[in-house]
């Protein structure tokens, strides 16, 4: 056994708890980017992560750096609670659609306003996965949810919100950009933007959100694999990837 | 030191400024502007953390951060800020996190007025948000005693890891008082806080602040030990002052402002022969019940009077248990009840002629 080498392992920054999450659901991805990130950077101690509320609620278990849980919409203010007294820790929070888009877009939102300096990763599924698939802001139009059984009709039921589009417009917000995992040469791509992120803010360079395309196989009623494809062939091309706004490079 | 001659609010911020506050959070509402108005001005400059938040929610969501991070924390508000923070205070008693929040009660319901009231009474008393919980609540009748009260607050609140409020009205946030910010205050026996989650994991395991408990019988437990200090609360905090009890044929029950127009009533009341205690909570969660088992041989009757149509009444007579009639009198709307409408009320209930 003694020419066995280590290829691969699992992030310090994650803990021993088994995931929550069900099979094929790309959030236990984003959660290995954010330890690795926070781990290459060696930032990990000094980082607290606030967990919201929604598939990924019990985070607070899944990361090995401190944690504290926030109310359906309110991580930005928590974070932003915390940062104001821990200048040099490492904030980020970990919002779903529902969490950040509909309940708690007045948080996020402010948050950016005042220039804080924490990291939100932004996770868009689409749908509300924790409370069994009903229609988020960011449903796709004609797509069937638990609340929108006929298709989300954008006469009654409005057009998707695109969150990084809008936060890039927010004069305080230093770096935003949309990212997606849904095959490897994304998932470097996305990890750089996440490091990239957690720079800006160890450098007290400002607010940085970062929005992953998600899936939730189980209530978009599809395969792993078939809710990958369709994500690539429905969601990317609603929401465009790209940096929407990074002031340390001069793109407003 | 010498009395300084201070507005409430601004007496108040102070306050919590001399128990080391690190950060306030709050969102602008008559009358209480005073307070954040005036810690947005020293708080920088005692280089500590001030912010405006963009709504109630998101201060008490800030607030409920920065104590899960170790820090002395305080938002203020008035009634119906207060009801928008209820989603804030129950994460933070659930969390069993320390926070002071004071109240500058104003009249409702809806957006109700600006003048004083109590009608808060119950959204303080009864935990208000979700789930069981309870807030420990004081309710100064002068700045004096405000500024005491606040100064030992965030004691309190480290003490039993949990929300303190601070319950005045229009009346104490908006007077002049000569205070003195340097009068001994009761302190607390209090342990570092080593389940921060302050992002200082080096020499020890991850801290993790939370209040969501999937299994029942790990809820079941965490409720219970939640009850464990309520009950302590209730078994060693009551806080109440007895006046004039000696030989008195009847007592008051008031708190806050009230009780500090009912000592003048008691006066008028001497001047007529008429022997009137009162009983003043101090603290009105826990409500202070071992009062009602001191109440003398003498006492026939019981008037109960608040700034709201009757709320702390329900509690009085919950503990007074049919031993003695219960009577009432309120003023609502922002209007103050006079010295002299209570002393009538007295020597209605005394003459017999109460309705
Ligand atoms: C105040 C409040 N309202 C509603 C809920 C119920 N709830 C739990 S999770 C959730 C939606 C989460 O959806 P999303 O943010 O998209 O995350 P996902 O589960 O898809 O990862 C809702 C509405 C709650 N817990 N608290
Ligand atoms: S419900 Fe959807 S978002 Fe939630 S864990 Fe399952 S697949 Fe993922």
């Amino acid at each position: 056994m003694s020419n066995v080498k280590t290829v691969y392992k699992k992030s310090e920054g994650l803990s021993d708890f088994h995931l929550s999450y069900c099979p094929g659901c790309t959030h236990g991805v984003i959660h290995k980017l954010v330890a690795e990130s926070l781990v290459e950077l060696d930032l990990l101690d000094r980082t607290i992560g606030i967990s919201s509320v929604g598939c990924s609620a019990l985070n607070y278990d899944f990361f090995s750096c401190d944690m504290q849980q926030a109310a359906h919409g309110r991580a930005p203010a928590v974070a932003t609670g915390i940062k104001r007294v821990k200048k040099d820790a490492i904030i980020f929070t970990y919002q779903g659609d529902g969490d950040l888009a509909s309940i708690g877009i007045a948080e996020a939102i402010h948050a950016a306003a005042r220039g804080e300096n924490i990291t939100i990763v932004f996770v868009n599924n689409a749908i509300y996965g924790m409370t069994g698939g009903q229609m988020a802001p960011t449903t796709l139009p004609g797509q069937i949810t638990t609340t929108s059984q006929n298709g989300r009709d954008p006469e009654t039921q409005g057009l998707p919100l695109k969150i990084s589009e809008l936060m890039a417009t927010i004069p305080g917000a230093t770096y935003v950009e949309r990212v997606s995992v849904h095959d490897p040469k994304h998932v470097f791509k996305a990890k750089k933007a996440l490091k990239k992120a957690f720079e800006i803010q160890r450098d007290k360079k400002g607010f940085s959100l970062i929005e992953f395309i998600s899936t939730c196989p189980v209530n978009w009623g599809m395969t792993p694999k078939g809710a990958v494809d369709w994500a690539v062939d429905n969601l990317i091309p609603y929401y465009p990837l790209g940096v929407y706004k990074d002031k340390t490079e001069g793109i407003e | 030191m010498a009395k300084v001659l201070m507005k409430g609010n601004e007496a108040m911020a102070l306050a919590a400024i001399k128990a080391g506050l690190d950060a306030f959070y709050g969102y602008p509402i008559t009358p209480q502007n005073e307070l954040p108005e005036y810690l947005s001005k020293q708080m920088p400059l005692h280089g500590r953390a001030f912010v405006q938040a963009e709504s109630e929610v998101a201060a008490i969501n800030m607030v409920y951060g920065a104590a899960g991070a170790g820090a002395r924390v305080m938002t203020s508000s008035s009634s119906p800020g207060i009801a928008l923070k209820q989603e804030g205070l129950t994460y933070i008693a659930g969390a069993e996190l320390p926070a002071v929040i004071i109240n500058v009660m104003r009249g409702g319901p809806g957006l109700g007025g600006i003048q004083p009231s109590q009608a808060d009474y119950k959204q303080i008393t009864r935990g208000g948000g979700n789930g069981d919980y309870y807030l420990y609540s004081l309710a100064p009748e002068s700045l004096q005693e405000a500024v005491d009260l606040i100064k030992e607050s965030f004691d309190i609140a480290d003490y039993f890891r949990n929300p303190v409020m601070i319950a005045v009205d229009g009346l104490i946030g908006q007077m002049m008082e000569p205070v003195d910010f340097e009068r001994e205050v009761p302190k607390w026996d209090l342990k570092p806080k080593t389940w921060a989650a302050d992002g200082n994991r080096k020499n020890r395991k991850k801290n993790i602040i939370n209040s969501l408990y999937l299994d029942p019988n790990d809820l079941e437990n965490h409720n219970l030990k939640l009850k464990a200090k309520y009950d302590e609360m209730r078994d060693k905090h009551q806080r109440y002052e007895m006046i004039n009890m000696e030989n008195a044929e009847i007592v008051i029950v008031a708190f806050g402002s009230t009780s500090r127009i009912s000592r003048t009533a008691i006066e008028l009341l001497k001047e007529e022969g008429i022997n009137c205690g009162i009983i003043r909570p101090i603290t009105i969660y826990p409500f202070p019940q071992n009062a009602f088992n001191e109440i003398p041989e003498s006492v026939k009757n019981i008037l109960v009077v608040e700034m709201n149509l009757g709320q702390m009444v329900d509690d009085v007579k919950l503990h007074v248990q049919g031993r003695l009639p219960v009577h009432f009198y309120g003023r609502v709307g922002g209007i103050v009840p006079e010295a002299e409408e209570i002393s009538d009320q007295v020597k209605k209930i005394v003459g017999g002629t109460y309705e």
